[in-house]
C-alpha cells in the first residue's frame, strides 16, 4: 500500500467522520461500524464504486446485521437483501421494497447516512435524505 | 318489498316468466338465462318466500363466525336492475293454476306466464315426534333460522343435533361454537351414512368426539318432554335413555318443497320431488323444476348445489331457445369435500364399492387420523372412495374416478401420505371436469391458458369461474395451469430471477463449459443487473461445486449467503453458532473435553443435534476465529451446519456392539462423511448408515441412506424429513464397498449439475422426468455415457477438499472480516444480549434486560453464567 490511504466518510448529521479505508469494502458486500454517538451504520461499495451508508438494523428481526445481507438491484433500484429474513430495501433511501411497516408497528424505512470518499466526491444520497433522518 | 326494473335500452320482452323461489339455484338460473342471447324475450319475475335476495346456503354457517347476511348475498348489486327482473320478496307463491297458466301470491296478486320456473329447495324434515314443536326446538336452513337459534343457545347449557349427517355434524359444529354441551343423535350405525364407510365413519366419530361433542349413534328420538314453561328439557332416546337437553337442533334430512306442482296435478315422485325430464321439464311444457325441488331424469333427487347448477344452467339455455336442446341434465357426480367441525372428509364417486367386482385400496393410520379408501373397478381404473383426516388428494382423485379411465399408477401410490405419490397432475380426458362447482373441463382450463391468454390461476378463474366455488378443485386447476404454460413454452418463468432467465442447472453447465470463474463475468455476459440474494448464492455454490477453491476468496466472498458468509449460522439476535464435523457421530472422551473445555471458556451454549453432533450458539463475529483456533489446534473441522453441502453421515452402533449388526456401519458412516465433507450442492445433502434392518440410524429419511445386508450394502436414495418427508427408494441392492462408494458418487454429481436451487433430492427425484429409472440408468449403466465426468468432478473435489475453517484462520485477509465493527475491531455488537436459563446462556427478549458481550470476553476468558 502507499502512503495515501483512501478513507470512507460518512456524515452524521453536523460533522463528516472517517468510517474506514476504502479498501476495507469489497465490492458487493459491506461493513458494520460504529458511529461518534455510538450508532451502528452499515457501510457498502457496489461494483461501480458507489457507496452507501444506511442503518445496519434489521427492522423486521431488531437484530443488528444489515451489513452482512448481500447487495444487488431491481430494476434500476439499488438493493441490499437482508440476511435475516431476506427483505429487500432501497440503499438509496432505505425504503423497504416488500415489506411497508416492521412487526412493531414502525414504517420499514431505514435511515440513510451521505458517504463520501477521502477525496471528498460527496455520493448520493441527496440532502432531502438527511433531514428525514 | 320490491325491486322495480328500471327500463333499460333492452328490446321490449314479449313472453312472461315468473320463477318461483329465490335460493341458490334460482339465482343461477337467472344469471345464465341473462348470460345468453336469447333471453331478451323474457319478462321475469321472481316470487321469493324469504325477505332477502338468494345468498350462499352452503357457506351458512360462516354466519355464527361473523359473515354478514349481505356478506353471503349472491345477487350482486345492479344485477335485477340491469336485467330487469323484478323480485317480490316474501310474497311466496300460493297456488298455481296451469289451465289458466297463473300463480297467485301471498300478497293476493295473480300473475300470468308463459313459462314458470319452480325453484323452491327443500324443507328440512321434523320427524313427527311428540313434542317437535315445543321452543327450543329449531331447524337449520336460513338465516332466521340461525338467528333462532343463536337467540335461544343464549339462556342455554346443552344442545342436541339430531341427524348425523352433513348437515348435522354442521349444526353440531356451530352449537359447539356457541359453547354449547353438544349431543349429536344419529339414528344409522356411523356418522355421514350417505357419504362414508364404517372405517372412515369410525375415524370421524373418534375426531369428533375428541372436540367434546357426544355422539349417540343407532338411536332414534322417542319423544322430547317439556318442562313447566313448555320450553323442551330433555329428549328420550330410542334405547330408553333420557338426554337432558335446552335445545334441539333437527338436521335429519330434507324433502323436496314440492307442494305447489303437487296440488296443481304435475307427478311427483313417490318420494317427494317434481318429476322432470333431462330438460329440466315436468309434465306441462310451460313448467320447468330445477334445484332440491326437482326429481331428475335420472331419479334422484339432489341436496347438492353443483347438480342443482348444471339444472339451472339446462333450463336456462332451453327457455333463451338453444337449439336442438343440447344442453341436458341426466345426472351428477355427487362427491362432496368439507371440513366438518374441523376434520376433513370428502367423497367421491361410488365411494361404498356397490359396482361389481370393485376391489378396496384403504390406507389407514389412526395415530394421526388419516383414512384413504379408494374403490377400483374389476377394469383397474378407480370408481371411488373416501376419505377422512387428510383430502388433499381429494382435487386429483375425483376427476381420476369421474373420467373412468384405466388408472397408469399404482393405486396405492394414490392415497400414500403427500410425497409418496408422483407429483404432476393425473392423465385426464379433456372432457372431464375439473370444477364440478362450475362444470368446468379440463379443455376448457387448458384452453384459457392456451388460447385465451391466462397465465395464472387467478387469471383463469376470473375467466372460467373454475375454482370459485367451493374451492376444492384449485390444487388440480393450479397443476394444470402450470402444465400448460410450459406447453405452450410461453412458459413458467422457469429463470432463476430477474438477472437471469436460466435455470440453476443452465448456470451450471454454462459454468461449468464456459469456464467462467466469477459472477460479474456471469451476470454481464449471460444475464442483466447486478444479481440479488437468489443468485448470487446459487453462482456461488455452483462455483464451489466446481471446485474454485476457498469460497471466501476474492470476489466469490461477496456472493455467499447469510451463513456461508461467515461459516457459521445466523441466530436470531445477529451471534452465530459453531458446529464441528463429528463424523458418523463418533466422538473420543478427549474430543468431547475438548468441545466443552471452548463452549464453558467462551460462554456458549451448547445442544446435542438432531444430526448427531454438538452446536455451540451465542458467538459473536469476532469470536468466530478464536473459537476455531482452539477447535481447529484440537483436531476439528468444519461441520458445515452452515452451507448447502453434506451435513452428518448419522450411524447406528453397527456390529460392533449391537447384537443384531452385520455389518460396521460406524466405519462407513465415518468414510462417507470424509469423503463427501465440504461438498457444495443446490441444497443441502444428509446420510446415515444403518447396521441392520432394524434401521436405527434412519437411513431411508435421508438424500442417500445404507442399510447393510449380510452380504453389503442395500443403498436408498431420496429421502427426506423436514417439512414433506419422503421415504427413500431403494437404487441399488447389495453392493459392495467400492460399487457403492462409486454409484453414490455418481448419484450425487448427477443430482448437483441437474437440480434447481433449493431442491433437495426428494422433490428432485420427484420432478426429474424418467425418475428414479433413469437416475438408476444413468449412474448404474451409464445411459447418457457421462459417469467418468462424474467420477472425475468427485474424485477433483475429494483431493481439491481442505477445511475451510483452517484456511481462514491461516490468512490475515479473510480473518480481517471477522469483526463487528470494521473501525473499532475487537469491539462486541452491543445489541447482542443474553440472559440465562437452564445454567446456560440464551439470547435475551425484547424487553428482557440481557448482558452484553464484554471486549474482554472476546479474547477468551470464561463467561460467568449467573443462573440466579
Ligand atoms: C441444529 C439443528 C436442530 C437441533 O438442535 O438439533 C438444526 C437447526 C437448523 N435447521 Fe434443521 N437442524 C438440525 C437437524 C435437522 C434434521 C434432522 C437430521 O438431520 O437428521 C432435519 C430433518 C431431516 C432432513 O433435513 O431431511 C432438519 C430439517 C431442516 C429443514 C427442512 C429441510 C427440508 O427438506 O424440508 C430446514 C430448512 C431448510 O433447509 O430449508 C432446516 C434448517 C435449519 C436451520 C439451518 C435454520 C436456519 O436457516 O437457521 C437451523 C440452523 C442451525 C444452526 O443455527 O446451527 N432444517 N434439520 C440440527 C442440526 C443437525 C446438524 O448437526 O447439522
Ligand atoms: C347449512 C347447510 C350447509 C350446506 N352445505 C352444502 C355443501 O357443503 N355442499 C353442497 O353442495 N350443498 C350444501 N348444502 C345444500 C345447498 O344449500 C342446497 O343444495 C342449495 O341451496 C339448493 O338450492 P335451491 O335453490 O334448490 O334451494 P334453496 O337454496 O333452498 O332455495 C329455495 C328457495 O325457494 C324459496 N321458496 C320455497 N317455496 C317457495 C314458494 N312457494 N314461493 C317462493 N319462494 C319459495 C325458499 O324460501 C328458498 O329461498 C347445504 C345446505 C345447508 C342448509
Ligand atoms: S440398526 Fe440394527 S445394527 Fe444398528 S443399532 Fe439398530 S438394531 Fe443394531
Ligand atoms: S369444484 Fe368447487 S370450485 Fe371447483
Amino acid at each position: 500500500m502507499t502512503g495515501m490511504t483512501q478513507f470512507v466518510e460518512v456524515f452524521d448529521g453536523t460533522q463528516w467522520f472517517p468510517a474506514c479505508t476504502y479498501a476495507h469494502l469489497v465490492p458487493g458486500r459491506g461493513v458494520a461500524v460504529l458511529g461518534p454517538g455510538g450508532e451502528q451504520i452499515a457501510l457498502f461499495r457496489d461494483r461501480a464504486g458507489q457507496l452507501y451508508a444506511i442503518d445496519n438494523r434489521d427492522p423486521f428481526s431488531g437484530a443488528h446485521v444489515l451489513s452482512r445481507g448481500i447487495l444487488g438491484s431491481r430494476g434500476d433500484t439499488p438493493t441490499l437483501a437482508s440476511p435475516m429474513y431476506k427483505q429487500v430495501f432501497d440503499l438509496r433511501d432505505g425504503r423497504c421494497l416488500d415489506e411497508d411497516t416492521a412487526p412493531d408497528g414502525t414504517p420499514a424505512r431505514l435511515r440513510v447516512w451521505p458517504a463520501r470518499t477521502g477525496d471528498h466526491s460527496v455520493s448520493r444520497p441527496a440532502a432531502r435524505d438527511v433531514r428525514k433522518a | 318489498m320490491t325491486h322495480r326494473p328500471t327500463p333499460g335500452r333492452r328490446p321490449r320482452p314479449t313472453k312472461d316468466l315468473v320463477l318461483v323461489g329465490h335460493g341458490m339455484v334460482g339465482q343461477r338460473f337467472l344469471e345464465t338465462l341473462t348470460d345468453q342471447p336469447g333471453a331478451d324475450e323474457w319478462r321475469i319475475t321472481v316470487l321469493a318466500e324469504e325477505p332477502r335476495p338468494a345468498y350462499d346456503r352452503v357457506h351458512l354457517t360462516s354466519w355464527f363466525s361473523g359473515t354478514s347476511a349481505e356478506q353471503l348475498s349472491l345477487t350482486p348489486p345492479g344485477f335485477l336492475a340491469e336485467h330487469g327482473i323484478e323480485l317480490r320478496l316474501a310474497d311466496p307463491a300460493t297456488a298455481l293454476d296451469r289451465a289458466a297458466r297463473t300463480v297467485t301470491t301471498a300478497s293476493g296478486d295473480t300473475l300470468r306466464y308463459d313459462a314458470l320456473v319452480l325453484a323452491t329447495g327443500s324443507y328440512p324434515f321434523v320427524p313427527p315426534v311428540p313434542g317437535h314443536d315445543a321452543p327450543g326446538c329449531h331447524v337449520y336452513r336460513t338465516i332466521e333460522d340461525l338467528e333462532a337459534i343463536r337467540a335461544d343457545a343464549a339462556g342455554a347449557r346443552t344442545g342436541a343435533v339430531v341427524g348425523g349427517g352433513l348437515l348435522g355434524l354442521e349444526a353440531a359444529g356451530a352449537l359447539t361454537a356457541l359453547d354449547l354441551t353438544t349431543h349429536v343423535v344419529e339414528f344409522a350405525p356411523r356418522l355421514m351414512a350417505l357419504q362414508v364407510d364404517d372405517g372412515g365413519g369410525r375415524l370421524l366419530r373418534r375426531k369428533i368426539e375428541e372436540l367434546g361433542v357426544t355422539v349417540h349413534t343407532a338411536a332414534g328420538t322417542q319423544s322430547l318432554t317439556t318442562g313447566e314453561d313448555g320450553r323442551v328439557r330433555a329428549m328420550l332416546l330410542s334405547d330408553g335413555r333420557e338426554l337432558e337437553t335446552d335445545l334441539v337442533v333437527f338436521a335429519a334430512g330434507v324433502r323436496p318443497r314440492d307442494q305447489l306442482a303437487r296440488d296443481s296435478g304435475l307427478a311427483v315422485g313417490e318420494r317427494g320431488g317434481i318429476v322432470v325430464d333431462q330438460h329440466c321439464r315436468t309434465g306441462d311444457p310451460h313448467v320447468l323444476a330445477i334445484g332440491e325441488c326437482a326429481l331428475a331424469a335420472d331419479g334422484r333427487v339432489y341436496g347438492l348445489v353443483a347438480p342443482g347448477y348444471a339444472m339451472a344452467d339446462t333450463a336456462a339455455r332451453l327457455l333463451a331457445g338453444e337449439p336442438g336442446g343440447r344442453t341436458v341434465f341426466t345426472g351428477a357426480d355427487t362427491s362432496t369435500k368439507l371440513k366438518l367441525l374441523g376434520v376433513d372428509v370428502a367423497s367421491f364417486g361410488d365411494a361404498h364399492g356397490t359396482a361389481d367386482g370393485a376391489l378396496d385400496v384403504l390406507y389407514s393410520d389412526s395415530r394421526s387420523g388419516v383414512y384413504k379408501k379408494l374403490v377400483i373397478g374389476s377394469g383397474g381404473h378407480l370408481l371411488g372412495g373416501v376419505l377422512v383426516g387428510d383430502t388433499d388428494s381429494y382435487a386429483t382423485l375425483r376427476p381420476l374416478a369421474l373420467s373412468g379411465k384405466p388408472l397408469t399408477t399404482p393405486p396405492e401410490h394414490l392415497v400414500l401420505p403427500a410425497g409418496a405419490g408422483p407429483a404432476g397432475p393425473p392423465a385426464l380426458a379433456d372432457d372431464a371436469t375439473v370444477c364440478s362447482c362450475h362444470n368446468i373441463t379440463q379443455g376448457r382450463i387448458r384452453a384459457a391458458v392456451r388460447d385465451e391468454g391466462c397465465a395464472s390461476v387467478p387469471e383463469v378463474k376470473k375467466c372460467t369461474r373454475a375454482g370459485t366455488g367451493c374451492g376444492s378443485c384449485v390444487p388440480l386447476l393450479a397443476a394444470l395451469v402450470t402444465e400448460e404454460l410450459e406447453a405452450t413454452g410461453a412458459g413458467v418463468d422457469r429463470g432463476l430471477c430477474e438477472h437471469f432467465t436460466h435455470s440453476r442447472a443452465e448456470l451450471y453447465e454454462i459454468i461449468r463449459v464456459t469456464g467462467i470463474t466469477s459472477f460479474s463475468a456471469l451476470v454481464d455476459g449471460h444475464g442483466s443487473g447486478e444479481g440479488c440474494d437468489i443468485c448470487k448464492p446459487v453462482v456461488a455454490s455452483v462455483l464451489a461445486s466446481l471446485g474454485n477453491g476457498h469460497i471466501l476468496e476474492g470476489e466469490q466472498a461477496a456472493l455467499q449467503d447469510t451463513n456461508d458468509h461467515f461459516l457459521a449460522n445466523l441466530q436470531r439476535n445477529g451471534s452465530y453458532s459453531v458446529v464441528p464435523r463429528i463424523p458418523g457421530g463418533e466422538i473420543s472422551p478427549a474430543d468431547l473435553i475438548t468441545i466443552g473445555e471452548v463452549a464453558r471458556d467462551f460462554g456458549l451454549y451448547t445442544k446435542i443435534t438432531g444430526g448427531q453432533r454438538i452446536d455451540l450458539f451465542g458467538a459473536a463475529v469476532d469470536q468466530l476465529p478464536l473459537i476455531w483456533r482452539r477447535l481447529v489446534d484440537a483436531g476439528f473441522e468444519s461441520g458445515h451446519a452452515y452451507g448447502k453441502s453434506l451435513r452428518t453421515v448419522k450411524s447406528c452402533v453397527g456390529e460392533s456392539w449391537c447384537r443384531y449388526g452385520v455389518q460396521d456401519s460406524v466405519g462407513l458412516a465415518i468414510e462417507l462423511e470424509l469423503r463427501y465433507r465440504g461438498l457444495r450442492s443446490p441444497h443441502k445433502l444428509k446420510s446415515a448408515v444403518s447396521g441392520c434392518a432394524r434401521e436405527c440410524a434412519e437411513a431411508q429419511s435421508k438424500d442417500f441412506g445404507i442399510i447393510a445386508t449380510s452380504t453389503g450394502w442395500n443403498l436408498y436414495v431420496g429421502g427426506n424429513g423436514g417439512m414433506t418427508p419422503r421415504h427413500a427408494d431403494l437404487l441399488a441392492a447389495d453392493l459392495d464397498r467400492e460399487a457403492l462408494v462409486r454409484t453414490i458418487d455418481r448419484f450425487l454429481m448427477f443430482y448437483i449439475r441437474t437440480a434447481d436451487r433449493l431442491e433437495r433430492t426428494s422433490v428432485w427425484l420427484e420432478r426429474i422426468e424418467g425418475g428414479l429409472e433413469h437416475v438408476r440408468a444413468v449412474v448404474l449403466d451409464d445411459s447418457l455415457g457421462i459417469c467418468s465426468e462424474l467420477d472425475a468432478l468427485m474424485e477433483h473435489h475429494v483431493a481439491a477438499y481442505r477445511d475451510e475453517w483452517a484456511a481462514v484462520l491461516d490468512d490475515p485477509e479473510r480473518m480481517r472480516r471477522f469483526v463487528s465493527f470494521a473501525n473499532a475491531p475487537g469491539t462486541p455488537d452491543p445489541a447482542v444480549t443474553f440472559v440465562s436459563e437452564r445454567g446456560q446462556i440464551r439470547p435475551a427478549r425484547p424487553g428482557e434486560n440481557g448482558r452484553a458481550l464484554t471486549a474482554a470476553l472476546v479474547a477468551g476468558p470464561r463467561l460467568e453464567v449467573r443462573t440466579a
